[in-house]
């Protein structure tokens, strides 16, 4: 690491990680690693059935497993815990089905107890030997499921719009060229490889919890309100995260059943839950179906655009992601229509994952977009050219900055796109068929509400504290550069502080907004400290008297000013204060409610940005590249080489942007290619819940996941130009995917995942 | 997981002894003593409560001998204590029988291969997820007479060759499809000595009694298996096709061993892996291809009468033109023939 970035132009700079060491070292410590005095353990029994009653609970075979403390169930949970709101309702939870508040089964794998022993074995066997007996009723699974129930969003949100202007269908009627298909997507699960963990300790009516979030404050407080206490006797601790992707965004039902679990035995209580039951305690992205119909004027020039999409949710709750917000924004067209609709079955709620609305319904977008390529025998990278706009068509609010086409270019270049016959089939090489393809992505830049404390010695060490989180995307590192750039300081002298609920609150780390939300606030509070430091400076008999305080800048350990004016920062800083200068500061966005900052002091974020502002319209673009290879006789499918171009504002560390948007590529093949979790129809039970069964890509999977940076300057998003990029590049990459195997092999994929039993029958010479 | 007595074995007979207590007339499989090779199916089957032993006999530290891989003059003794790292790595077996390298190292992970022994690999259960989900209360395999969840159920992954009403579960190893083809012998001993067999009469199919997946008697250890020496095993190939590049089970694989002279094939033995109940030998294919030249059509045709046999289930229903595929595409290798 280069030990002299403080300096400006330190944000941009690519750096190492800064908690790299202590990752690989194994020092770092994950919530589970917290060393508890004297704690129990929980085992979650969790239910049989999707849908139905508890007709019996026998506990007599567990309660005698030497070791066990106690059993939790509906029957004696009492009142502990409180119904609280969906947190899109204006509460906390991802669920509002509470899973011991009755005898009432809401899904399969719904937790119906939580068993406490001395040892983690006596739990588990405990669990093993409890004797529920059920009255089951039919479950529905999901689409087309009888007893399924299809609700427009529009009808049951007050606040939903789908996205429309101009009159589609009449277009179409008339246009040269359409497409008119449907597309799915399958369920998906998170699966990150630090478990479902949660441990809690009581301590004088003070509970701490300890538990891999990325919202500590909404954690806090909504558990205070399921507790009925108050917020300030409660402390999340979650300082690092092995993998989150939006399911430890909101609040799972898990924790308060711990946190009482704790209370009652009075002493802390530890859960680590497995790997199987993580696929239903917590969220997942549910299945969508799409149908599409675009037409075109025989140039490419889209006349209209629709775009419904439908997707599963639990009996109780409305979740819904509804990806038309950006799909019906992305191409210059004069008429849209568009609809979301839900359809509520026996399942757990779904919840965000990674780019929750732009996979699934980019997904449907980016592929009919190459069919009407094909349609049209137009390079596909052309008809996005041709349709590419610099104001969204719903409202015609401008983007911010779009380099869309500038990402295409760059990324086609370096993939070598021009070597394309477009012919399907025509690029075999050896026993094995090439295709490639290629898809747009996007994704909304928003900035939150945020507040952080800096303090500076005379030594010039400093500490940036806030209740941010670093989900392994690099936040530690960004913080960090962006008080190196802004203070004067090496990176090596920032100490930060994240993920503990007592610390300046901070939003969600969800909708890719924690670097643009933090690093602007984190500037913001620096800046204070800097003009205070130059006050001083100019005002008492120093170098800099009489200089505009404006003018003194903090670098490499000084405070400079014009004409080559220098001070050591400890000098500097003394002025000001005998001991150290500590800094509070809040931000809120463009945008954002004015009472942002105490919706925040309340746990609940706002984001502000994407397609909900009033004036513009912000997000980040970027072109992807794929090229698949399947086998000419048993089509099994590998996608070897990647290419992502992205523009995202300002980078802040290109080092830890790139595994991002690296680690987006590889997510975004594994959802077309790997990822699906399989149900079991008849019992509405997801079936391959385990890492062997549910697929991810492994090393060999992967040859060539190459990245692009495409510069851009957009000072509209915020001070520090800055848009979120960590949901940007497993974006569109399943479209990419599906349309190369259309163009190794003339098989369309519409459904995901693509397997090798739906290319057997391809038209394609053996 | 349950609470069970572990006893580490000093010896093979101290381990036998242990393994035949109480097992009564129980098959092996649901027996109330298991013997810990390398754990890697057991202990995951214990953690599902799948498997629920009273007695755990640790053989890891039987006798170093039985780990060893030997050459003697019947061919190449692999001890059944060996990992697979180990006989996979080994240089004679990479030389002489590649077919068995290859279906070592496609398996697994580096991790479980450093763990897992040859005895157990061949004894792995099957992936079935309604096997490894005590919430399924029908599985003939894990509760004999409760019936199939996935006759009618989620069974993408499931046998095409080999099945019955009661089950459908594949055989989900590798090593297992090498040994079934290059007519390898198995060593045993038990309770009444020792006995070997050749390898392919180890496992059952199905039937009625899915349960019964071996003709181990209770106690049954097994300790090596021999492959043949000659000069036929060294044109074999392992050809595993599966939904990732690495590290998962066959949707369909090849074990093929080509015994040729010039153009012709003197002899062909064939495995088929990830579509049968069992390690699964295709006699029917080999008549085919014998005596006789060998190009794209013979090797269909072989292909075809391989799975003349196969009844799919639904999700499954591809696995009879991808097993074909896969077979064509072994044979091919096998020959130095391009597709
Ligand atoms: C995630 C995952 C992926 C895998 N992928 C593959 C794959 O792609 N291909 C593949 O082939 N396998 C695969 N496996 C299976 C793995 O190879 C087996 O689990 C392993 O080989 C079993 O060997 P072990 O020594 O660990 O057996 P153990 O678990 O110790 O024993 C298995 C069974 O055999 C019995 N047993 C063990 N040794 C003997 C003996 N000498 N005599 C009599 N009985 C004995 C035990 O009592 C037990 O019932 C995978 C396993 C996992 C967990
Ligand atoms: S296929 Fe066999 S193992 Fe699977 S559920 Fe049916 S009986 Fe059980």
């Amino acid at each position: 690491m280069d030990g002299n970035l403080g300096r400006p132009g330190a944000i941009g700079t690519a750096t190492p990680r800064v908690d790299g060491r202590l990752k690989v070292t194994g020092e770092a410590r994950y919530a589970s690693d917290f060393p508890l005095a004297d704690p129990a353990f929980a085992f979650l029994a969790t239910s049989a059935i999707a849908r139905g009653r508890i007709a019996d609970i026998d506990e007599g075979e567990a309660r005698a497993v030497p070791g066990v403390l106690d059993i939790l169930t509906f029957r004696n949970i009492g009142d502990a815990v409180k119904r609280t709101k969906l947190f899109s309702d204006g509460g906390y939870v991802g669920s509002t089905i509470m899973p011991l508040g009755s005898d009432r089964i809401f899904h399969d794998g719904q937790i119906v107890a939580v068993v406490l022993a001395e040892t983690f074995e006596a739990a588990r066997e405990g669990a093993h030997r409890l004797n529920l007996s059920y009255a089951p009723e039919a479950p529905s699974a999901g689409f087309d499921s009888p007893g399924a129930e299809t609700v427009a969003a529009r009808d049951v949100s007050s606040t939903f719009e789908d996205p429309a202007v101009g009159d589609a269908e009449a277009a179409l009627a008339t246009a040269a060229v359409t497409v008119d298909e449907r597309y799915a997507t399958p369920t998906q699960h998170h699966n990150p490889i630090e478990l479902f963990t949660t441990s809690c300790a009581w301590s004088d009516g003070k509970l701490t919890v300890w538990e891999p979030s990325q919202n500590v404050t909404g954690l806090k407080y909504g558990l205070a309100e399921q507790l009925g206490i108050e917020p300030d006797n409660i402390r999340v601790v979650s300082p690092y995260i092995g993998g989150a992707f939006g399911s430890r965004g909101s609040l799972t039902q898990r924790t308060v059943l711990i946190a009482v679990a704790a209370r009652r035995l009075n002493r802390p209580v530890k859960l680590v839950a497995m790997r199987y039951q993580g696929f239903t305690i917590a969220t997942y992205r549910a299945e969508t179906r799409h149908h599409i119909k675009l037409g075109a004027d025989r140039d490419g020039k889209l006349v209209a655009l629709v775009h419904e999409g439908e997707e599963v949710t639990s009996r109780p709750d409305n979740y819904k992601v509804a990806g038309t917000d950006a799909s019906t924004r992305l191409y210059a067209c004069p008429n849209v229509a568009s609809k979301v609709s839900m359809v509520h079955a026996d399942r757990n709620t779904p919840g965000f994952m990674r780019s929750p609305p732009e996979v699934p319904y980019l997904f449907a977008l980016e592929s009919a977009m190459d069919e009407l390529a094909i349609a049209l025998n137009i390079n596909p990278v052309e008809l996005r050219r041709r349709n590419d706009t610099d104001k969204e068509p719903i409202k015609g609010l401008p983007y911010t900055s779009r380099s869309l086409m500038a990402c295409f270019d760059a990324a086609a270049k370096s993939f070598g796109w021009d070597r394309r016959t477009p012919q399907p089939g025509s690029m075999r090489d050896g026993d094995w068929l090439v295709g490639w393809g290629c898809a747009t992505t996007m994704y909304p830049t928003q900035v939150a509400p945020a507040a952080a404390r800096v303090t500076v010695t005379p030594q010039g060490s400093v500490k940036v504290q806030t209740a941010a989180h670093d989900i392994g995307t690099g936040a530690y590192t960004v913080v960090a550069l962006t008080a190196a750039d802004k203070l004067g300081v090496p990176v090596d002298k920032v100490i930060v502080e994240l993920g503990d609920s007592d610390l300046p609150p901070a939003p969600v780390a969800g909708g890719s907004n924690t670097t643009a939300s933090i690093c602007n606030v984190v500037a913001k509070a620096c800046e204070q400290i800097r003009a205070k430091i130059a006050a001083a400076a100019v005002g008492a008999d120093s170098v800099f008297k009489g200089a505009d305080a404006a003018t003194l800048v903090l670098a490499d350990g000084h405070l400079q000013g014009p004409g080559g004016t220098s001070e050591p920062l400890d000098k500097a800083v003394r002025r000001v204060s005998n001991g150290a200068i500590e800094v509070y500061a809040e931000n809120i966005p463009h945008g954002a409610p004015p009472d942002g900052i105490a919706k925040l002091y309340q746990g609940h974020p706002a984001l502000a940005g994407g397609a909900k502002l009033k004036d513009r319209i912000q997000f980040a673009f970027g072109a992807e590249f794929v090229e698949v290879r399947v086998h000419a006789l048993t089509r099994e499918v590998r996608a070897p080489r990647v290419v992502g171009a992205f523009a995202a504002g300002k980078i802040v560390d290109p080092t830890t942007a790139k595994s991002q948007l690296m680690g987006g590529l590889i997510w975004g093949v594994s959802s077309a290619l790997h990822e699906a979790t399989e149900i079991d129809r008849r019992v509405a039970r997801y079936v391959n819940t385990d890492l062997a069964e549910y697929l991810i890509p492994v090393n060999a999977d992967v040859e060539v996941a190459d990245v692009i940076l495409v510069p851009e300057d957009d000072r509209q998003v915020n001070d520090l130009g800055i848009k979120g990029l960590g949901e940007l590049g497993n974006v569109g990459t399943n479209a990419a995917v599906a349309n190369a195997v259309y163009h190794a092999t003339g098989v369309r994929i519409r459904e995901l995942p693509v397997r090798l039993e739906k290319l057997l029958d391809a038209p394609v010479a053996l | 997981m349950r609470p069970f007595v572990y006893q580490r074995a000093a010896s093979l007979a101290d381990a036998v002894e242990a393994g035949s207590q109480g097992a009564g007339r129980l098959p092996p499989t649901i027996a109330a003593a298991q013997y810990l090779a390398g754990g890697t199916t057991l202990l995951d089957l214990m953690k599902l409560d799948v498997m629920r032993p009273e007695t755990v006999v640790d053989i890891n530290g039987v006798d170093p001998v039985r780990r060893r891989i030997e050459r003697r003059p019947d061919g190449l003794r692999l001890g059944a204590f060996a990992t697979m790292a180990e006989a996979a790595d080994h240089a004679d077996v990479k030389r002489d029988y590649p077919v068995v390298a290859q279906a070592l190292d496609l398996a697994a992970s580096p991790q479980l291969r450093n763990m897992a022994t040859l005895g157990g690999n061949v004894l792995q259960r099957t992936r079935c997820p309604y096997f490894r989900d005590q919430k399924y209360s029908a599985c003939n395999k894990r509760d004999p007479g409760s019936g199939c969840a996935a006759l009618e159920g989620v069974n993408r992954k499931h046998a095409v060759l080999g099945v019955s009403g009661s089950c459908i579960a594949t055989y989900p190893g590798d090593f297992a499809q090498a040994l079934v083809a290059l007519d390898a012998l198995v060593e045993i001993v038990g309770p009444d000595g020792g006995r070997v067999m050749p390898f392919e009469a180890l496992h059952r199919e199905p039937g009625e009694t899915p349960h019964i997946e071996t003709n181990l008697a209770p106690g049954e250890i097994i300790v090596g298996f021999v492959l043949p020496a000659a000069a036929w095993t060294r044109r074999s190939v392992y050809l595993k096709i599966r939904d990732r590049q690495s590290y998962e089970f066959a949707l369909a694989s090849a074990a093929v061993a080509l015994d040729m002279a010039d153009d012709v094939v003197n002899a062909a033995r064939i495995g088929l892996g990830g579509v049968a109940t069992r390690p699964w030998r295709a006699r029917e294919a080999e008549a085919v291809l014998s005596g006789g030249k060998i190009d794209r059509a013979v090797a269909q045709r072989a292909a075809e009468a391989a799975f003349a046999g196969a009844r799919t289930s639904g999700d499954n229903q591809y696995k009879r033109e991808l097993g074909k595929r896969t077979l064509v595409r072994a044979l091919l290798q096998a020959a130095e023939l391009s597709v």
